[in-house]
């Protein structure tokens, strides 16, 4: 990694527009042979748009891109994988009905006269899990893989097309302890041969482990390119956000020897092993863990939106196992989804419309004989509106022209359509900017003091650990931790999203 | 970053002339019905002196009447996401079977004729409530997609009106009723034009005064969001595929009044017709879009266009490749609009 080296991959002045929206501006990267060079910053920062481009999903709107020193434009991802780029992207790019072996031989199958030879794809497939560790039976169809298998399926099979510059997308997201180890040490061996990896990840604790450099963005704006050792976590994180830690989360006062609004106990259902928590009133209740860990599916099958196996869920004194979602809305549970384009809005409608869908059933937007009431309705939205922070010119728009920022607002705002005691907030801030993170932190903060019960489900630690005043940590379907006040910090919750028992039980 | 959230229509209205953003403003906001109804009109209207008279139109208006009433219902199913093949099969059976039934009541009660109407209308709209709830116990209640669902009900209630009548039109219908629904006017209003008034009015206070109608809009809009806000996502498919299906059995009702006798073959081409005609107002095929004004605009227009086609001597055949065609047209248009309206990423 000297200097005078000519770089694998330099990107300079890369800007990509897409409709209405800037996602890149200007942005520089460099990649050397033999370097793991980490992209750092939040949702929307534009790591993901920076990656497209250099694996040929888009073009850039302008900048160059120049492998060895030769300017190159892609047309397409084919043609960035016969110049030696594969990408790990964290939307698998796998055939759910095809085989491992066969897909890792996607589209270079090895071939007997006309025929493909399927004894030659087994072999090789075989060959290269043993090489790289991973125990999978590479005649399983991908359908039937755990997540984890299909993303060293996805791993494998970029390692395969002997990419000289491998793109990683939050590859550690879905694994264990000892899968990562293993991700770790192909990393390395590649380094060795000299592929340059670009490498995305939130979690800091691992760049120290692999990492050489890191470049930090935000905005879709070149913040800045450090070696892995010239900042402290804090001062990354920092830099990633634009500003001091302490501005983002507020202090949420607790009520203490709040009410148990909702138990659960000993709840079973897909991917979640038996779980007990109790949530109260004037609290936020923190819940982190990996994907797949079940922190989020627990509430989900809790609230009646996926089908509970075993165990027991009480409202407020009342047994609603296995009852409908309309009947939770109707108790007083705001469930807010992770995905706000699939589950949450209605993107052809308006943001009004969209607001007004939370606040249909309240008496006050009634008018004659009972009938819906446009005009009151309007008032009731426009509140809304104002006390999430919509502008009023954003309503009459289709909520898919907004920012993901406004858009989450508004989500948000069908909370407040109604009068509900509990709101449980899954990933509350995906995709969104510093600004309205800080806005909505400000909504859970007052929904909380005003005595609501709040349950707060992050992927993001940071979000999770500042705004619980409980932390419940979920390994392999089960609490493998639960946490109160200082007892809260990183090392401990990391430590159990790897363990599979709970240390006090 | 500000720019970021312009609508479309906005952004790009900005660069063109001020009559294109209008226009633009207009295809947005409507669709494509303004701009094909300005066509019909000014092509038919060269075509021939007749089409412009004011006979015509309301003879137009009258005809109108049918598929107006099996648009109305259309649009509500296409509104949550699904859409209907089986309104024909809804006509036939009513035309059907309230023609058996009256002909078996007028045996039994020869002296009391407007109760034999009445049972009539009550066995019509009895078997038209079944086929809407056959559909919806298969869509809400099993997840079976619209398409195979309707298609499949379309077929059994065809074969089950063939079936009841042997495939001879049952005749022998009290005079009244053929008076009364068919030719009958009330000061001076032509009966089934009133009914569709009627039903006009009752859909649009439905759709824009009531909670179900919200949740109709909704169920199509995202059915998840929609299931999250508390909604009871298979009533309101419930709700859409019956009120479709007895639309289409009003639509039967004064259909078989104005042929005076039941018929099988009633409401053949009415799927297709009644698609077209909500596609072409403005009702998006993904769900969550349409309106009640401009659905009997769009099929009061597919009339109009069918009459002016007739006026120009163009052959039934060539007809329904036009109608065919148009419907196509249509939804390449509104893919087209979708976009505007959304933004392309």
């Amino acid at each position: 990694m000297t200097g005078s080296a000519i770089p694998l991959v330099e990107m300079t002045g890369i800007t990509k527009t897409f409709p209405g929206v800037k996602a890149l501006d200007g942005v520089s990267f460099t990649l050397m042979p033999g370097e793991v060079h980490v992209l750092f910053g939040e949702n929307g920062a534009g790591k993901s748009t920076l990656i497209s481009i250099l694996s040929g999903v888009y073009p850039q709107t302008a900048g160059t891109l120049m492998l060895n020193g030769d300017a190159v434009s892609f047309a397409s991802v084919g043609d960035a994988k016969k110049n030696g780029v594969a990408a790990v992207f964290q939307e698998f790019s796998l055939v759910p009905t095809m085989s491992v072996a066969e897909n890792i031989y996607l589209g270079s199958e090895p071939k007997r006269g006309p025929f493909t030879d399927k004894g030659a794809m087994r072999r090789g497939a075989e060959k290269l899990f043993a090489d790289l560790g991973f125990p999978i039976d590479v005649r399983r169809s991908v359908v039937s893989l755990s997540r984890a298998e299909q993303q060293m399926t996805e791993i494998a099979k970029a390692i395969h097309s002997e990419a000289r510059i491998l793109i990683l997308d939050e590859p550690t997201a879905s694994l264990t302890e000892r899968e990562t180890e293993t991700l770790f040490r192909i990393v390395r061996e590649a380094k060795a041969r000299g592929v340059g990896i670009v490498y995305i990840s939130h979690r800091i604790q691992e760049f120290s482990q692999i990492a050489d450099r890191i470049t930090v963005l935000r905005d879709g704006k070149l913040i800045g390119t450090v070696g892995v050792d010239a900042l402290s976590p804090k001062a990354l994180v920092e830099m990633m956000t634009g500003r001091a830690i302490d501005e983002i989360y507020p202090t949420i006062a607790r009520k203490p020897d709040g009410d148990v609004l909702l138990s659960i106990r000993g709840l079973k259902a897909w991917g979640v092993g038996g779980v007990d928590i109790d949530v109260r009133a004037g609290e936020v209740l923190g819940v982190a863990g990996l994907v797949g860990s079940g922190k989020s599916r627990t509430w989900r099958a809790a609230v009646g939106l996926l089908p509970i196996k075993a165990g027991s869920v009480t409202l407020k004194g009342k047994d609603v196992t296995h009852a409908p979602t309309r009947r939770f809305v109707g108790d007083g549970v705001f469930y807010l989804p992770p995905d706000r384009k699939s589950e949450g809005l209605m993107l052809s409608a308006t943001t009004r419309r969209n607001i007004d869908l939370g606040a249909l059933e309240r008496d006050e937007a009634s008018g004659f004989l009972g009938a819906l009431s446009p005009a009151k309705l309007r008032t009731i939205t426009d509140g809304i509106a104002r006390r999430v922070d919509i502008p009023e010119n954003y309503m009459g728009r289709a909520i898919s022209t907004l920012s993901g920022g406004n858009q989450q607002k508004a989500l948000f705002g069908k909370g407040f359509g109604r009068d509900y005691d509990l709101y449980i907030f899954d990933e509350p801030t995906v995709g969104v900017d510093m600004g309205t993170r800080a806005a909505l932190y400000r909504l859970i903060k007052e929904l909380a003091e005003a005595g609501k019960a709040v349950v707060v489900i992050s992927s993001d630690l940071p979000e999770a650990m500042n705004l619980a005043h409980r932390l419940v940590v979920f390994s392999a379907g089960r609490i493998s931790a639960e946490l109160e006040g200082d007892a809260i910090n990183e090392e401990t919750i990391l430590a159990s999203f790897f363990s599979h028992e709970r240390p006090d039980a | 970053m500000n720019t970021s959230a312009q609508p479309v229509a906005e952004t790009q209205a900005s660069a063109g002339s001020p009559i294109l953003a209008f226009l633009r403003t207009v295809f947005v906001r409507a669709g494509v019905l303004p701009f094909f109804l300005v066509a019909a009109l000014i092509i038919f209207t060269l075509a021939s002196t007749q089409f412009l008279s004011v006979q015509n139109l309301t003879n137009v208006a009258r005809q109108s009447v049918y598929l107006i009433l099996v648009s109305l219902g259309q649009m509500l199913v296409l509104i949550t996401g699904g859409f209907d093949l089986s309104v024909g099969t809804a006509i036939a059976l009513t035309s059907v079977v309230s023609a058996t039934a009256m002909v078996a009541a007028s045996g039994m009660f020869p002296d009391a004729v407007w109760l034999v109407i009445a049972l009539g209308l009550a066995a019509g709209f009895g078997s038209a409530l079944l086929i809407g709830t056959l559909n919806s116990i298969g869509i809400a209640g099993f997840s079976v997609s619209p398409f195979i669902m309707t298609l499949g009900v379309q077929s059994v209630g065809a074969g089950i009106a063939l079936f009841i009548t042997g495939g001879v039109p049952v005749s022998g219908l009290p005079y009244e009723f053929g008076e009364f629904f068919g030719f009958g006017r009330i000061f001076g209003v032509p009966v089934p034009v009133l009914v569709a008034l009627l039903a006009i009015a009752a859909m649009w206070i439905l759709m824009n005064r009531t909670r179900t109608g919200a949740q109709i809009y909704a169920v199509g809009g995202n059915i998840k969001a929609a299931h999250l806000s508390g909604i009871n996502t298979r009533r309101t498919l419930f709700i859409a595929y019956v009120v479709c299906a007895l639309l289409a059995s009003l639509a039967g009702i004064l259909l078989t009044a104005r042929v005076e006798s039941g018929e099988t073959n009633l409401g053949g081409t009415i799927a297709l017709e009644s698609i077209a005609a909500c596609v072409i107002a403005g009702v998006s095929l993904r769900g969550g879009i349409g309106r009640v004004e401009s659905v009997v605009l769009g099929a009061f227009f597919i009339v109009l266009v069918q009459n002016g086609m007739n006026i120009m001597q163009i052959g039934s055949y060539m007809q329904m490749v036009l109608l065919g065609s148009l419907l196509v047209l249509a939804v390449v248009i509104d893919q087209l609009r979708y976009r505007m309206l959304v933004g392309s990423r």
